[in-house]
């Protein structure tokens, strides 16, 4: 156990250097604004130590009554101005850099994210709940974001104020230096001892927050049966109870972690009553003068502030860097194989597909698809019937190349398909899935989807192939309707006629209908049929249904179970064979 | 943000008495520039002679650290305070937000959106309870201590402290100036990163459409778009807060300056000692870094207030008075008499909330006490809006809805609700045990009641094989069962409370054609009568209903047996040949569309249909 969990602290430290190295890399862009900001918080830094200098160095010539030496006052007070000008200037100009590369790198990450998940097989990305991906894209690179803009503007000033005021005190008075040096890193430990203390405290609040999360995504997701059951009142006193203990445990994290502040604080004070006290001595021993020792004094209610951030910060880094190392694992999941450079694009196909000797399966230790061998000739229809869960799906991610074959091969017009490029092969298909997508935009751009040129009148024309015209039209913008992300008001029917109005459109010269149809009533279907019966003439198509009188028509029905084909051949001559089809369609008649 | 501010009400005591313990600490860490300056004045230069008190410096010193000890004490105290009353508010809001949610009716509920709704409850209310913290915590203190040490500074030297009096007006205006500009622009921020999350999510799911279509390079230019305008909305009011450090650092630092010159006067006059500017110089860098702080935090409580909006905008959605939506009409004396019909709907129509026309027309029928109604018509003629009238779930918005002659706007929510068993077309079940979800149905059911709903429901032999049979775990949504197996449970669940109208809204489709036959008779059989509503697409779930009600784009088409629609009603006899084609070849030979002969083949071509789906649900 205890060597494991060293093991997995050793992974995590090497997983935070290694993402630190990568952050660093989409720096590197800007390394032009990085150094110049770099510079600019030097200047801000040695200007803003001097300032208290200069002001001590005003001090000691207010001697008392009479004894102001007004011209070298008004030297200092130039000095000061000056001085300030120039360090707001360049504190200005260095935010904004650090604005621009910390925006600017989170663009990048972004859409290096975004663009390697347009290249993940379907393998990587049906494995992966869609929420954690998202939640990576979006408030991993955003924590990232804040931690990095944190990190950057304060750790380097922080490490430089703590390195000017160091040196400066020492060359000033070393004994009272010393008294600052010795109890500055009290509150650092103080810090740190809180800190670890309310670790488990915040681990036990986000473990009720989670709680209490899953509660509010299960009934307020389901909203409307909790009132079909009237069960409000049950819902509430539960998510009441999992409140009060989210309440006890937030205030103990919340109240122990909020005495960091005080606690350093009150180490400041003591090392303000220290250079006080000690300063005094000092002084009367005219080791140092007043206005030294006022000097000394604002360095030394300042002197912990950046020992406070910078261990603020380095917390900051640490939770930005584990969320980098997230977004990297996504960014640096292995892509899928791309396009050879000679690959063929495919036009026209002309519908010839055959599967040879392929073996497929999602994990080794359970075969699928074994041995799988089928010739469709141009034109033919292919359906495909089984239980649940037999590879019919698996077929059309093979067909589809969303999944790549373990071995065997399959070809269209007689090239295997790895050495056609994808897009050229997906878009010979025409696809619609039982699983209704449409995208955010407009009804007709999502019609338009395949065929992003065609005109006004060839997206109605498809809508009305599709039986979608009518009840588009009803629509408050018509066409123009824009529709949300999960296809909002639209009925799943609805929605399922519009994926079909968007093959319709672009007519691809081979066809698969995954259940294509399976959203809307038989009356409409029966009138979609005679479409897709036209389209499907001449073209090679693929069918998954369960409705007998599609698959009856078709000229070559697969029969599959666990992966196999166990039978091959139509209707007739399947029944005639009074074999697994037979049964399938006969046992129905009993009971 | 006012809006919540009376969740806040309980905690009056600790919101009032964390800013006083802010007080206190800053009132003696105020104190420490006075003592200092009496060091260097009294201690260092005793009486200008150049003599030093050493005496005068110990007990100063000590008198440093005692106001540091208090300070720690009155701090943590604040703090204490501070955190009860931050994390007390936003549980109550937490819990008011929860209940308001499950107040909102079904027009509500379509409107809101899940995802948003949970943000709000979650990340949203976080934001404002750490606002709410540092609001109480530093928001107080810092005007604190910007105020007293301008106070002090007047107790030292009025000309001095004038220089306070123009710096702090002038800082003011810089710091809110800044929140005010920025703080819409932080929620236009947060839109943009919206939708990214959008285009990011919807990507996701439609991953196989996307790469079908070779729809890649779109997308990827859709989210560069997308990035690009949150980048930039993030650089511009970034831009804006990057001023607020140095115009806040020049102000104080000006102040500064010119506190030099008039402390040079003063000196020089004799009015001031040069421990008293020390001190005064303090002060102003004191304010200094209580805006660094406060500066820091502002950005927390800008995104604490967005937040606040949108919490706030939940609380607005409120439901429209259930019985004020068209006019309620009292059961007219002739039908009260006697022949009161069970369920009557009276030229009912329905349009939904915001929608362009009516989903709904003109309906109007009579439902016998025990009677069994099939519903059927095609994608979007209003098949579940009309069984959800029944409930109550959407108002009537035409004609009225009669329960035994009374208008069911004038029944209780509750008692109506009660009466009626739904399943809904989702099959959802909850986080618990199989017993914790049937009790969904019936609070109180017994052993015995809730066995009989699960025989009734088919679904025994689940619950059976099911490891601790009732008390079997059953994980978020029901994940854990398949969807045939929910499907029965979710029945089963309608069942348990013995309800007087059922309404299985196509709940069947996922039960293979025995299944479902063996549902039908065990309702029919059930003691008492239930009144029975299925929708459905399938012709053969609704053949043997009482009556049949045909509904086409929202009207009625036919009602009636499936023998005396198949005679006259084209709409059901499209329908109905769409699923039988076999059957029209037969009546169109034998010109008699009704005959036993054609309804048994008809029965067995649907068997054969399911035959796949039944197979696909074990």
């Amino acid at each position: 156990m205890a060597s494991d969990k060293a093991q997995k602290e050793n992974k995590g430290r090497s997983g935070q250097m290694a993402a630190m190295r990568q952050v660093l890399r989409y720096i590197r862009r800007y390394w032009f604004m990085v150094g110049f900001s770099l510079v600019l918080a030097a200047v801000t830094v040695v200007l803003t130590l001097y300032v208290p200098i200069l002001t001590g160095d005003a001090v000691d010539l207010l001697l008392g009554e009479g004894m102001v030496a007004f011209p070298a006052v008004f030297g200092i007070m130039k000095k000061i101005a000056i001085a300030i000008a120039v360090t707001a200037l360049s504190q200005w100009v260095m935010n904004t850099c650090n604005n621009h590369i910390t925006y600017h790198v989170v663009k990048d990450i972004r859409e290096d994210a975004f663009e390697r998940l347009q290249k993940l097989p379907l393998k990587y990305l049906d494995a992966h709940a869609y929420g954690d991906i998202v939640s990576r894209v979006v408030a991993d690179v955003d924590t990232f974001a804040d931690g990095l803009l944190m990190g950057f503007t304060q750790l380097f000033t922080g490490v430089l104020t703590i390195i000017g005021t160091l040196i400066f005190m020492l060359v000033t008075n070393v004994p009272i230096a010393l008294v600052v040096v010795c109890i500055t890193p009290v509150s650092f430990l103080v810090a740190k001892f809180i800190a670890t203390r309310t670790y488990s405290m915040f681990k036990l609040q986000s473990e009720i927050r989670g709680e209490q999360t899953s509660l509010i995504e299960e009934t307020v997701g389901n909203q409307k049966i909790v009132k079909t059951f009237s069960r409000e009142e049950a819902v509430k006193s539960r998510f009441g109870e999992i409140n009060d203990r989210l309440q006890d445990c937030s205030l103990q994290a919340i109240f122990f972690s909020s005495i960091t502040n005080p606690a350093t604080r009150f180490v400041n004070s003591l090392v303000y009553a220290g250079v006080g006290i000690f300063g005094a001595f000092v002084a009367i021993r005219g080791g140092i003068s007043v206005g030294r020792l006022s000097c000394f004094l604002s360095y030394a209610n300042q002197y912990t502030k950046p020992f406070n951030e910078i261990s603020g910060v380095v917390t900051e880094l640490q939770n930005a860097l584990a969320c980098a190392a997230r977004i990297f694992e996504l960014i640096d999941e292995e892509p899928q194989v791309p396009d050879g450079a000679d690959a063929k694009v495919l036009t026209d196909a002309r519908g010839n597909v055959a599967l040879e000797n392929v073996y497929f399966s999602y994990v080794p230790e359970r075969k699928l698809i074994q041995n799988f061998n089928l010739t469709v000739k141009p034109g033919q229809r292919v359906a495909i019937v089984g239980p649940t869960g037999c590879g019919k799906t698996t077929v059309i991610n093979l067909l589809m190349r969303f999944y790549d074959v373990d071995s065997g091969q399959i070809k269209v017009d007689g090239t295997d398909i790895r050495s056609i490029t994808r897009g050229s092969l997906r878009t010979s298909y025409g696809m619609v899935l039982q699983e209704t997508w449409l995208r955010s935009g407009t009804i007709r751009d999502n019609i338009r989807m395949g065929k992003t040129e065609a005109t006004d009148e060839e997206v109605v024309q498809a809508a009305k192939a599709a039986h979608a015209h009518s009840f588009i039209k009803r629509l408050p913008n018509g066409y123009d309707t824009v529709v949300t992300e999960d296809g909002g008001s639209l009925s799943q029917g609805q929605k399922q006629l519009l994926c079909i109005a968007r093959v319709m459109l672009c007519l691809p010269p081979m066809l698969i209908l995954d259940e294509a149809t399976s959203s809307i009533d038989t009356r409409t279907e029966m009138r979609i049929q005679n479409a897709f019966a036209k389209m499907m003439e001449g073209r090679t198509s693929f069918i998954v249904a369960h409705r007998l009188s599609t698959i009856q028509e078709a000229d070559v029905i697969l029969v599959m179970k666990d992966g196999n084909i166990i039978e091959q051949g139509n209707h007739e001559t399947l029944l005639a064979q009074k074999g697994f089809y037979s049964t399938l369609y006969h046992s129905q008649f009993e009971g | 943000m006012n809006r919540l501010m009376k969740y806040l009400r309980d905690y009056k005591k600790e919101s009032v008495l964390a800013p006083l313990f802010k007080l206190l600490e800053a009132f003696f860490e105020l104190l420490v520039p006075l003592v200092m300056a009496s060091i260097i004045d009294r201690g260092i230069n005793a009486g200008g002679a150049g003599g030093a008190d050493e005496g005068h410096i110990w007990r100063m010193g000590l008198c440093l650290l005692a106001l540091a000890v208090i300070g720690l004490v009155s701090s943590i105290t604040a703090q204490f305070f501070a955190a009860k009353a931050a994390v007390g508010f936003s549980a109550k809001l937490r819990q008011a937000l929860f209940d308001h949610i499950q107040g909102l009716d079904f027009t509500n509920i379509d409107k809101a959106g899940t995802s948003t709704m949970i943000t709000r409850m979650t990340s949203d209310v976080n934001q404002i309870q750490s606002g709410v913290n540092l609001v109480l915590r530093l928001f107080l203190r810092s005007p604190i201590i910007v105020f007293g040490a301008m106070i002090m500074a007047f107790t030292i030297d009025v000309k001095s402290a004038l220089v306070f009096v123009v710096a702090i007006p002038l800082l003011a205006v810089v710091v809110f100036g800044i929140m005010i500009w920025t703080m819409p622009l932080y929620k236009k921020v947060q839109a943009n990163l919206d939708k990214v999350l959008g285009v990011t999510r919807e990507n996701l799911t439609g991953v196989r459409v996307i790469r079908a279509f070779h729809q890649e390079e779109v997308e990827e230019g859709r989210f560069k778009g997308f990035t690009k305008a949150l980048a930039d909305s993030q650089i511009f009011v970034g831009k804006i807060s990057a001023v607020m450090n140095p115009v806040t650092y020049v102000i104080v630092n000006g102040a500064i300056i010119a506190l030099i010159y008039i402390g040079a006067i003063q000196v020089n006059v004799g009015n001031l000692t040069q421990g008293e500017v020390v001190a005064i110089i303090n002060y102003m860098s004191q304010i200094l870094v209580e805006l660094v702080k406060l500066a820091n935090l502002i950005i927390t409580v800008t995104k604490a207030l967005a937040c606040a909006d949108r919490v706030a905008g939940v609380f607005e959605i409120r439901n429209q008075d259930r019985t004020g939506a068209g006019q309620t009409e009292s059961i007219s004396d002739g039908e009260a008499s006697g022949k009161t019909p069970f369920l009557k709907f009276d030229h009912v129509s329905l349009t939904y909330a915001g929608a362009g026309a009516e989903t709904l027309h003109d309906i109007d029928f009579t439902v016998n006490k025990g009677e069994t109604i099939g519903i059927i018509g095609g994608t979007g003629s209003g098949k579940s809006s009309l069984v959800n009238l029944i409930p109550g779930f959407y108002p009537v918005t035409g004609g009225a809805l009669r329960l035994e002659g009374r208008d069911i706007r004038q029944i209780p929510e509750e008692e109506l609700r009660g009466m009626v068993g739904m399943v809904p077309q989702k099959a959802v079940l909850f986080k618990g045990t199989i017993r914790s979800n049937l009790q969904w149905g019936k609070p109180d059911a017994t052993e015995e009641e809730m066995w009989r709903a699960i025989d009734m429901a088919q679904a025994r032999e689940v619950v059976e094989g099911k490891r601790g049979k009732l008390e079997a775990e059953i994980t978020q949504n029901g994940k854990n069962l398949s969807g045939g197996q929910r499907q029965r449970l979710t029945i089963a669940r309608a069942l348990v409370r013995s309800p007087r109208i059922l309404i299985l809204d196509d709940s069947a489709s996922a039960l293979d054609y025995a299944t479902d036959a063996k549902l039908r008779t065990a309702i029919r059989n059930l003691e008492g009568g239930i009144t029975t509503f299925i929708v459905s697409q399938r012709a053969s779930s609704i053949r043997y209903a009482d009556k049949i009600v045909v509904l086409d784009d929202g009207e009625m088409a036919g009602i009636g047996t499936h023998d005396e629609l198949l005679q006259n009603c084209e709409v059901y006899r499209e329908i109905y040949f769409s699923q039988y084609p076999e059957e029209r070849l037969k009546a169109a030979g034998a010109e008699r569309p009704g005959s036993d002969q054609t309804v048994g083949d008809g029965v067995r071509s649907e068997k054969a249909e399911e035959g796949g789906e039944s197979h696909g649900i074990r």
